[in-house]
């Protein structure tokens, strides 16, 4: 069969739920006019079914589906195509007639817990708020307080189903954890019991454990109640472990479907095999890790013809003509079920499906051992091989941690964030602290940099000892500075708004009192020198030091906040989840950026993160946390590969095979001698 | 569709009967929450006292010269005021004193007309409150639900008209309103009386408030309009009202108790600022229409230096002013649960968005 034809009007699949043909929807800009950013987006969904949309952020996934619901933001508009929801089309319908529809026809899920739940409403009423009247509970039943008491009774009902106590009805949002909002804001979509759940990056704000537990409810509440479900993510490991069938969708455009198994094995588009070979794996630690080049387009500046284009490493002159659309694959039989049909959208699937190692089965890259990683292009080699040999030669760790002690009290509550831990962190070399959330990385990490004290032990950053017990005084702080420096988690919050970047850095650069120079020229020479060859070195763009965060992507911020950090070159770089927001191509970007400075600066880097294949992506060394002890320390391989505490192997094994079985460089697009196409 | 098959309540999965009302409230409102609230609020009012207390004192002169007013300044008649005042007590005795007696409501005698100043202000007091009342009222009626349209129609014809009528009563200044206002409904019209206080009962008193009650309520109107606009479209553009939406929640029902009831925090402090600008008002608005209420005697008080009458108006509106913010203080912790102080149960697990 080939693909639907676009626009309204084509003939629906009897026993489709969803059927979305052809949608589009422009943004008005205020300046640039209307902006076509979804081109033509085709999803299907059967009764039953869960099918995911993955992509980068900025691909439109959010946009696509609150177009499907008729929610779009202000300034955004549905402009031609068709939605129709159990054979019935509804972007025509007037917005009372919508409205309507919402709860019981089709519900969305939204992606962040903390905003999703109104802050002045118990979590009870929201829900309460949305069961259909007729329903046992609903207003329709007669009498105040009989009324009152069947609502109560069924709200706790909706409760029990998403595995939350009956008590959750009188909390409000903010006196629970983000899982448990995260429940809530399930059982409030469920309220009107829906035909079709749509849920937007329902994890993406969870720490690893609440993921998998809210994945696991939304499938079994999707197999109970027969509902369908589309899942939206950039975490190709959650679509492929949930979903019967996968849209991959990028720039406004669906690029590739199939089934997960089929996507992951066996990708039929550069985009998706890309994305594949970004992702990092815990078994096996490469020289670089195959990043696609470049960001998503922006929507006024996506290239004719294939959107992926101008990032695709097999582009040709074909592919910008315009009119690319999904199309069934060539040599591959139509099979029974036509709802599992492949698509892609690459023009030039034929030929580089045929070169060896273009998409599949090509000749793994050379794996090398965590300790002597292979030296990227052009990189100078490590200072030296063996730990051992150079622990001894410069005696000074850059971080070392003896039996810290650290307590929070909030009221009667005791939190002990560190119990006894010890850690060193020798000079040049990158050591992975990992742990789930609220193990206490990163109060540890605030440590190592004074910014948060500690109640006692020993802590010495590069000789300099900090005292338990009081945040450390200026003098200190200044020579602290040039001996460690962090990078955060958020690259949204960690940078000044108001502020270039430019001014970021001189900031950063005053504050370590590194500005060299004997007249006030001579300095402000010296300091714009350093901060260009800075962000050259992060592989920023020169134009990029007179632009304020708001101006930029959020892996171009992350990389600003490693080159403030970097400017004042510190002997130790603290990265706390510096890759956890970013989408998985601009991670292994970005990790592999961040293998090259270590590698050519020689600092130390101490990098926290909850996800053991970035660990054992960048790690010399893990050292592992539970509870706020370290329950494991060594070399990278020898953790990953041989755990020994509990809590590590209970993380291995909870892995996605996605993550694990998959031979990593294999499908990398990005083969070494080869360059994108800019 | 088929219908949601969800586990029953078992046994251990029994609603709870809903908490009685004073439990909630007490819950929402601990009683240490309102005596912390009342002890700020009686340390604000004792620091503004002091300021007023040393009005006398900063004012250029002798204090006892100042206090002789147009009496002539013979040396006998100064020392009897030194002596009268206690003004040659350590300057802290002079405030004990001074503060010991305004709170028994005795603050002296007006240097102008030799009254006693608690008499003077009685009259006027209740005068200025009904003003500032209906003031209030007129202020709140207009602009909270013009703020509301406005918010909700915003960057449309309705909302252009509301901001524009707002901007003209903003930049309109009071005396000009308000001769604008006499001239129109007494003058050209001829329904409702130009000036004074009225002479008979409350009917009389009304019809003759209705004037300097619009003309005063309408110079802050505006505020509270932005104030309103500016929280409903804020309101609005949050995911929880998406949200709302989403799950099919009916329109009305989403912007009323979703909506509006995220509004009530901004706009209940704005309406506390706005008490603190009608008080000021009431001083150009009874000139104009020549009430003999607080804000003119304050007019005649500091024209003639009349330091024992200002010191005391000048309490009084601090007392009024603060009073007004205790009562916001005491509304937002209703309104919002996390502004309770009260240590709720600490969230199980933390999450990487909070981290
Ligand atoms: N309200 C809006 N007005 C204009 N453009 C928007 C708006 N919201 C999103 N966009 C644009 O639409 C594109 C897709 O956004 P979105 O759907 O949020 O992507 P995703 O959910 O895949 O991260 C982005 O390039 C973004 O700039
Ligand atoms: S080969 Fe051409 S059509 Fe295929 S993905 Fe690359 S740029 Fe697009
Ligand atoms: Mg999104």
């Amino acid at each position: 069969m080939y693909v639907p034809a676009r626009g309204p009007g084509g003939p629906t699949t009897p026993g489709t739920l969803l059927e979305v043909t052809g949608l589009r929807v422009v943004a008005d800009g205020a300046l640039s006019g209307p902006e076509v950013v979804l081109d033509g987006v085709d999803l299907r969904v059967a009764p039953g079914e869960c099918i995911g949309v993955v992509g980068e952020s900025g691909s439109g996934k959010s946009l696509a589906v609150r177009a499907v619901v008729g929610l779009l933001p202000d300034g955004t508009r549905t402009d031609g195509g068709s939605v129709r929801l159990r054979d019935q089309e509804i972007l025509d319908l007037p917005p009372a007639a919508r409205q309507a529809r919402r709860g019981r026809g089709v519900a969305l899920l939204m992606q962040n817990p903390f905003t999703m739940l109104h802050p002045q409403l118990t979590c009870g009423s929201q829900i309460a708020d949305g069961l259909r009247p007729g329903a046992p509970g609903g207003p329709a039943v007669s009498g105040r307080r009989v009324r009152r008491a069947a609502e109560r009774a069924e709200v706790a009902r909706r409760l029990a189903e998403v595995g939350l106590a009956p008590e959750t009805a009188d909390r409000y949002p903010h006196e629970l954890s983000g899982g448990m909002r995260q429940r809530v804001a399930v059982a409030a979509a469920l309220a009107g019991d829906p035909d079709l759940l749509i849920a937007d990056e329902p994890t993406t704000a969870l720490d690893a454990a609440n993921q998998r537990a809210v994945l696991g409810l939304l499938r079994r509440l999707q197999a109970g109640r027969g509902m369908g479900l589309v899942l939206i993510t950039h975490d190709l490991r959650v679509a492929f472990s949930a979903c019967d069938r996968v849209y991959v969708l990028y720039a406004g455009a669906v690029l590739e479907q199939g089934s997960p198994a089929e996507l992951e094995s066996d990708p039929r588009h550069p985009y998706t095999a890309g994305l594949l070979a970004a992702e990092p794996s815990v078994h096996e630690r490469l020289p670089r890790l195959p990043a696609i080049a470049g960001s998503v387009p922006a929507p006024g500046r996506r290239p004719d013809g294939c959107p992926f284009a101008d990032r695709c490493p097999h582009a040709a002159p074909v592919c910008a003509t315009p009119g690319v659309l999904l199309r069934p694959l060539p040599h591959v039989p139509a099979p029974a079920a036509e709802g599992h049909q492949r698509l892609s959208a690459c023009v030039r699937l034929a030929e580089i499906a045929d070169r060896p190692g273009a998409l599949k089965g090509g000749a793994p890259l050379p794996a090398a051992g965590p300790a002597k990683a292979a030296p990227a292009d052009g990189a100078p080699a490590p200072v030296s091989g063996d730990p051992a040999v150079r622990t001894a030669a410069a005696p000074v760790p850059a971080l070392l941690l003896e039996g810290v002690y650290r307590t929070f009290r909030s009221g009667a509550v005791r939190q002990a964030a560190a119990r006894g831990v010890s850690l060193t962190v020798p000079q040049g070399r990158v050591t992975a602290l990992v742990g789930e959330s609220g193990s206490g990385k990163t109060t540890l990490a605030r440590i190592a940099v004074g910014l948060e004290t500690f109640d006692e032990g020993r802590v010495e950053v590069g000789g300099v000892a900090l005292a338990p017990g009081r945040r450390p005084g200026h003098g200190e702080r200044v020579r602290l500075a040039g001996q460690a420096q962090i990078v955060f988690q958020d690259p949204y919050s960690s940078l000044p708004p108001l502020r270039t970047v430019e001014a970021t850095m001189r900031e950063a650069l005053a504050a370590a009192g590194q500005i060299r120079g004997a007249s006030r020229r001579e300095r402000a020479e010296w300091t714009r020198d350093r901060i260009g060859e800075l962000l050259t070195q992060t592989g920023l763009p020169a134009g990029c030091a007179t632009r304020r965060p708001a101006a930029l992507s959020g892996g171009e911020r992350q990389r600003v906040a490693v080159a403030r950090a970097l400017a004042v070159r510190p002997r130790l770089l603290v990265c706390d989840e510096v890759v956890s927001a970013l989408d998985v191509s601009v991670q292994a970007q970005l990790l592999n950026l961040l293998t090259d400075l270590q590698r050519a600066e020689g600092f130390a880097v101490l990098f926290i993160t909850h996800d053991l294949g970035v660990a054992r992506q960048i790690a010399d060394e893990v050292a592992v946390m539970y509870r706020g002890e370290l329950v494991e320390q060594g070399a990278a391989a020898d953790v990953l590969d041989r755990p020994r505490h509990a809590w590590t192997r209970r993380m291995l094994a909870a892995l996605p095979p996605a993550a694990v079985g998959r031979p990593g460089p294999a499908i990398g697009p990005l083969g070494p001698g080869e360059q994108p196409l800019q | 569709m088929t219908p949601p098959r969800s586990p029953g309540p078992g046994p251990a999965n029994r609603p709870a009967p809903q908490r009685p009302w004073h439990v909630r409230l007490g819950a929402a409102l601990p009683l240490r929450y309102v005596l912390r609230r009342l002890a700020g609020t009686a340390g604000l009012l004792a620091v503004l006292s002091a300021a007023v207390f040393a009005l006398l004192r900063v004012a250029p002169g002798d204090p006892a010269r100042t206090l002789l007013g147009t009496r002539s300044a013979t040396p006998q008649a100064l020392a009897a005021v030194r002596a009268d005042h206690h003004l040659d007590d350590p300057v802290a005795e002079q405030y004990g004193r001074w503060l010991a007696d305004a709170l028994h409501g005795r603050l002296g005698t007006s240097i102008r007309t030799g009254q006693d100043v608690t008499a003077v202000l009685g009259d006027r007091l209740a005068l200025s409150a009904q003003l500032v009342l209906l003031g209030f009222a007129v202020a709140v009626a207009l602009g909270l639900p013009l703020g509301v349209l406005a918010g909700l129609r915003a960057r449309r014809p309705a909302d252009r008209a509301v901001q524009s009528l707002a901007v003209v009563t903003l930049s309109t200044p009071v005396f000009a309103g308000g001769l604008v206002l006499i001239y129109v409904f007494s003058l050209m019209l001829g329904w409702l009386p130009a000036y004074g206080p009225g002479s008979g009962g409350g009917g009389d008193r009304l019809l003759h408030l209705v004037l300097p009650a619009a003309t005063l309520g309408l110079s802050v109107t505006a505020v509270l309009v932005k104030l309103t606009r500016a929280a409903v479209v804020r309101e609005l553009a949050r995911e929880h009202v998406t949200f709302a939406l989403a799950r099919g929640i009916p329109t009305r029902r989403v912007l009323i108790r979703y909506v509006l009831r995220g509004t009530v925090v901004p706009v209940s402090t704005g309406i506390g600022l706005v008490l603190a600008y009608l008080l000021a008002g009431t001083v150009m608005v009874e000139q104009v229409f020549a009430l003999p209420g607080l804000g003119q005697l304050l007019v005649g008080s500091v024209t003639f230096k009349d330091v024992p009458v200002v010191q005391a108006e000048a309490l009084l509106i601090a007392a009024l002013v603060c009073l007004a913010n205790l009562t916001t203080d005491l509304v937002h912790p209703l309104a919002d649960p996390r502004l309770r102080t009260a240590a709720a149960t600490a969230p199980a697990d933390r999450d990487k968005g909070q981290a």
